[in-house]
């Protein structure tokens, strides 16, 4: 069972304290597989982007530890799943889409179609004009129109 | 055996039968001739024929005035025959000075003759001076074969080099063996055989709809002549049939409704699943050819080759070759039924026929040229865009932009003036149809009027032949259009085939040695290679202990990115071996033996996809923690973890999200992944800053441990690492040895990297400066 403490301080800044005692301020949980598998390979980066603690499975950590990284992994993933497709974006760029999302309702625009990327087997993803990515994990749940708009950019 | 170092007898028995003749007329007994050159230019340049003759004891050479017999070949018409022993003969040498080449023979007291040929005789004059070569050596003993050559069936048309059999294209000048287009299209029938039947039901139901739709006209007949004639002249008709006559109607357009549908249907079923099967064969075809082919070829125009073209081929087989099939059979039928109805009638009907089919023919020649001129223009536009758009970095940063438009309107103007050419001879001839159609429908319509007068026939036998005749015009014009659709398709079916002929040029062994996991010890033997007939390396020898690190240095152009090439097996070398764990690494099968090099190039190329797909690209299924240790090996984990999903980050198409220094490292751990026992790096760090190289480098050295290791670098700085240094120049090596030592002998490598310091400390010393110039003037010559 590996553990470590996970806190902010008075400035926000997030603190890790290693069983020993050391700490580092200003630390960044990452998960390395966000999406493909993000219960596993978690690591913890300074301030720097050095690499202080790898985590192989979320398993590994006592309940409290894990409770607060979740807590803090939590805060700073941001990848929409669209769950369906509300309007029907025009064929010009950029195109205005607008969406539900496991996250609710957003707008968002996508440059061009180079922007959607169809992952096989069906799998979609979307970078919209800003960076933020989108994740459709499999076409086969949408309903017909979302699936439809989605054919008009593949 | 590779192609220049020849087997006598091998040689000997492809040599032509007059050659045979004449050199046996003037053998001596016992003398056996190997190999023989055919100078096509006197020392004049004027074109002459000779023949030079190679024997185990002597060279003959035969010389014919070209003006009193200009054929020569025979013995007696030679106006000079000259004899050399090979005891007399000191060395032998070929001279190649644009295009033209000179054969050289010395003695010990100098030359002794000297032949001019064109380039066309080039590979034979190589293949004496080889052969003598190898006389002078050992007395003809040759290095054992390992891959026997397939015999020789031909000649090549460009070059005259011996095509083998399976030789789709020449192995010295590349050309292809001319094949007629149309034939390329009747080997679509192979794809096709696997649908057999639904094609065959096809047919049948083309066959089916085309006569559903002859029944209308038909049908109208009775109708007139049994029932409105009569009923209008006030005569008894039998009016109770009028219904059947209309419901005959009616049923035969649905009938043609249906048939039409399942016929479209089933045809283009077959001709979309033979375009995809077309398009899977060629793409996976263009996978297995070697790095050669792809050298030579343009990737739009191999991207069209494998979308457009089959998908043209797709759709003349689905719309045109469907149209010409009703056509014919429509005509057929159609005349048959005239003919059954009015002898007279159908003779004045069919009689202008062959006279408008051969208008039609002739104006769609003077179309089919306006269409091939039209598709020219339309590629000079195309490759204009291609061309343009990802280079509109350099068109904006030299300010051409409106060069480009220039040069686009251009090319826009021709595709208009082409069309416009089109469209006035396709005007032109619409209304000549039309004309010819009325004048046809004018003649029966004269000639029936007499007929119906005299009672020959009746009313409704002439509507049923002007129904007829009208359908018969429209089917002739639609018919004609097939010309040049053939002639577009069969060229997209000879560019198709064009790629599914190639013989990939790095053939797999007959009985392959499976080298599972090698050492990493390398031996280049006696190396040579030629690209084109033009020498790339010469000779080369070099040792490399497994896991060893060399560095290769010289100027660009000196052969270095081939030799590593050689040593993955893009190519095969023209002669000599390259030997890994002591085994010539032509016996191994290619994917086997590459699956041991890990390659890192300089423009590191990602697919799109994430990251971590990147990473295991040649280990699809590697788990996770190898994919994050090879990352780490390479210095990338740190960087993929502050991306926004990580590993699961998209990189791009070609990896664009990313920069430089980080798809290098991306593709060091690409490398580190597979674990190859040989590494090669070409100038893995030349295109990034020097703090990013400070962090390749650092990735490289976790990956060489162990491995051995090629690397290229113009950079000398780079390849502190190395055991030891190569040095080339112009397709040699010139130096060997590690850094100091070499500094030490105060060769080319010291001059090189006394040039890098002088640069870096911003002084440029003229000396080397001028000797690198003079350098690069004689390799241009």
């Amino acid at each position: 069972m590996i553990s470590f403490t996970l806190q902010r301080d008075s400035q926000r800044r997030l603190v890790f304290t290693a069983p020993d005692g050391r700490t580092h301020i200003d630390v960044d949980p990452v998960r390395a597989f966000p999406l493909s598998d993000p219960r596993h390979s978690i690591s913890i980066c300074d301030s720097l982007g050095r690499e202080i603690l790898y985590i192989d499975s979320l398993d590994d950590l006592d309940p409290a530890t894990r409770a607060s990284l979740e807590a803090e992994l939590a805060q700073r993933e941001f990848v929409p799943i669209i769950l369906r497709v509300i309007n029907t974006p025009p064929k010009t760029e950029p195109s205005t889409w607008q969406v539900e999302t496991d996250r609710g309702i957003t707008t968002f625009e996508v440059d061009s179609d180079d922007s959607v990327y169809r992952r096989p087997p069906r799998r979609v993803s979307i970078v919209d004009s800003r960076g933020i990515r989108y994740e459709i994990p499999d076409t086969r749940n949408l309903d017909h129109h979302s699936r439809r708009v989605l054919d008009r950019f593949l | 055996m590779k192609r220049g170092m020849t087997d006598p007898m091998e040689t000997w028995a492809g040599s032509p039968e007059w050659v045979r003749t004449l050199a046996g007329s003037k053998l001596e007994p016992g003398e056996s001739p190997l190999t023989w050159f055919e100078p096509d230019l006197n020392h004049r340049l004027f074109y002459a024929p000779g023949l030079v003759v190679l024997t185990d004891r002597r060279v003959l050479s035969f010389e014919w005035d070209p003006a009193k017999s200009p054929n020569g070949r025979h013995p007696e018409d030679a106006s000079s025959l000259r004899v050399w022993p090979l005891h007399s003969v000191s060395s032998i040498s070929t001279r190649d000075q644009s295009g033209i080449g000179a054969l050289e023979l010395f003695g010990p007291d100098g030359l002794l003759a000297w032949w001019r040929y064109t380039v066309a005789r080039a590979p034979a004059a190589r293949r004496m001076v080889e052969r003598l070569e190898s006389l002078r050596r050992g007395g003809g003993a040759l290095a054992p074969v390992s891959t026997e050559l397939p015999a020789i069936t031909g000649e090549c048309a460009v070059c005259a080099a011996p095509l083998r059999a399976g030789d789709s294209t020449c192995r010295e000048c590349g050309a292809s063996p001319s094949r007629p287009p149309v034939r390329s299209l009747l080997r679509l029938f192979s794809v096709a055989r696997k649908y057999l039947f639904m094609s065959v039901l096809g047919f049948f139901l083309t066959l089916a709809s085309t006569a559903s739709g002859l029944i209308p006209p038909y049908l109208t007949m009775p109708l007139l002549d049994n029932v409105l004639v009569p009923y209008q002249n006030g005569q008894p008709a039998d009016t109770h049939m009028v219904k059947w006559y209309l419901l005959g109607l009616a049923g035969a357009s649905v009938l043609a409704w249906a048939l039409t549908w399942a016929q479209m249907y089933v045809l283009s079923w077959v001709s979309e699943r033979i375009s995809a099967d077309l398009r899977n064969l060629t793409y996976s075809h263009l996978q297995r050819l070697s790095l050669e082919y792809f050298g030579g070829k343009r990737t739009g125009d191999l991207i069209s080759r494998v979308s457009s073209d089959t998908d043209r081929i797709c759709y003349f087989l689905s719309v045109y070759v469907l149209d010409f099939v009703t056509d014919v059979i429509m005509l057929l039928m159609t005349a048959g039924i005239l003919l059954s109805v009015d002898l007279r009638l159908a003779a004045v009907t069919l009689l202008p026929m062959p006279l408008i089919a051969f208008l039609v023919f002739r104006v769609q020649e003077r179309l089919g040229h306006g269409f091939s001129l039209g598709n020219r223009a339309w590629a000079e536009l195309t490759s204009i865009l291609a061309e343009t758009i990802p280079g509109i970095r350099v068109v904006k940063a030299f300010a051409q932009e409106d060069h480009e438009i220039q040069r686009f309107r251009r090319a826009n103007d021709s595709v208009l003036s082409t069309n416009d050419r089109v469209n006035r001879v396709w005007a032109y001839f619409n209304a000549v149809v039309v004309l010819l159609t009325d004048l046809g429908v004018l003649i029966v319509w004269m000639f029936g009027v007499w007929l119906v007068f005299h009672h020959s026939v009746t009313v409704g036998v002439l509507t049923a032949f002007v129904a007829y005749i009208s359908r018969f015009y429209a089917r002739l014009d639609s018919m004609s259009r097939m010309a040049s659709a053939t002639q577009r398709a069969a060229a997209s079916a000879q560019r198709v085939f064009g790629v599914l002929d190639r013989v990939p040029k790095v053939p797999e062994p007959a009985d392959p040695i499976h080298p599972v996991r090698v050492e990493g010890g390398i031996e280049i033997r006696n190396l040579s290679f030629r690209y084109a007939s033009r020498p790339i390396l010469k000779d080369l020898n070099l040792t490399i202990r497994p896991g060893e690190m060399i560095g290769l240095v010289g100027q660009s152009g000196a052969g270095k990115t081939t030799l590593i090439n050689l040593l993955c097996r893009f190519y095969d070398v023209t002669s000599g071996e390259i030997l890994v764990d002591g085994t010539d690494i032509r016996r191994f099968p290619t994917g086997e033996y590459r699956r041991n090099i890990g390659l890192v190039l300089q423009e590191p190329f990602l697919f799109s996809g994430s990251v971590a797909e990147n990473i295991a690209y040649g280990r699809p299924n590697a788990p996770r923690e190898e994919i994050i240790a090879a990352a780490r090996a390479a210095r990338a984990h740190e960087f993929i973890l502050r991306l926004p999903n990580g590993y699961d980050s998209l990189v791009g198409e070609r990896g664009q999200f990313l920069s430089g220094g980080e798809r290098q490292r991306v593709s060091i751990a690409r490398a580190l992944l597979i674990d190859p026992r040989i590494l090669i790096l070409d100038e893995a760090t030349s295109s990034v800053d020097t703090e990013t190289e400070r962090e390749i480098q650092l990735a490289l050295a976790n990956l060489i441990q162990g491995r051995t290791t090629i690397a290229i670098a113009h950079r000398l700085s780079t390849l502190q690492r190395a055991d030891r240094l190569v040095v080339m120049q112009r397709g040699e090596i010139v130096e060997v040895g590690p850094h100091a030592e070499l500094l030490e002998r105060g060769g080319v490598y010291a001059r090189l990297h006394q040039a890098q310091i002088d640069m870096h400390e911003g002084r440029l010393q003229p000396a080397a400066a001028e000797e690198a110039e003079e350098d690069e003037l004689l390799e241009e010559l």
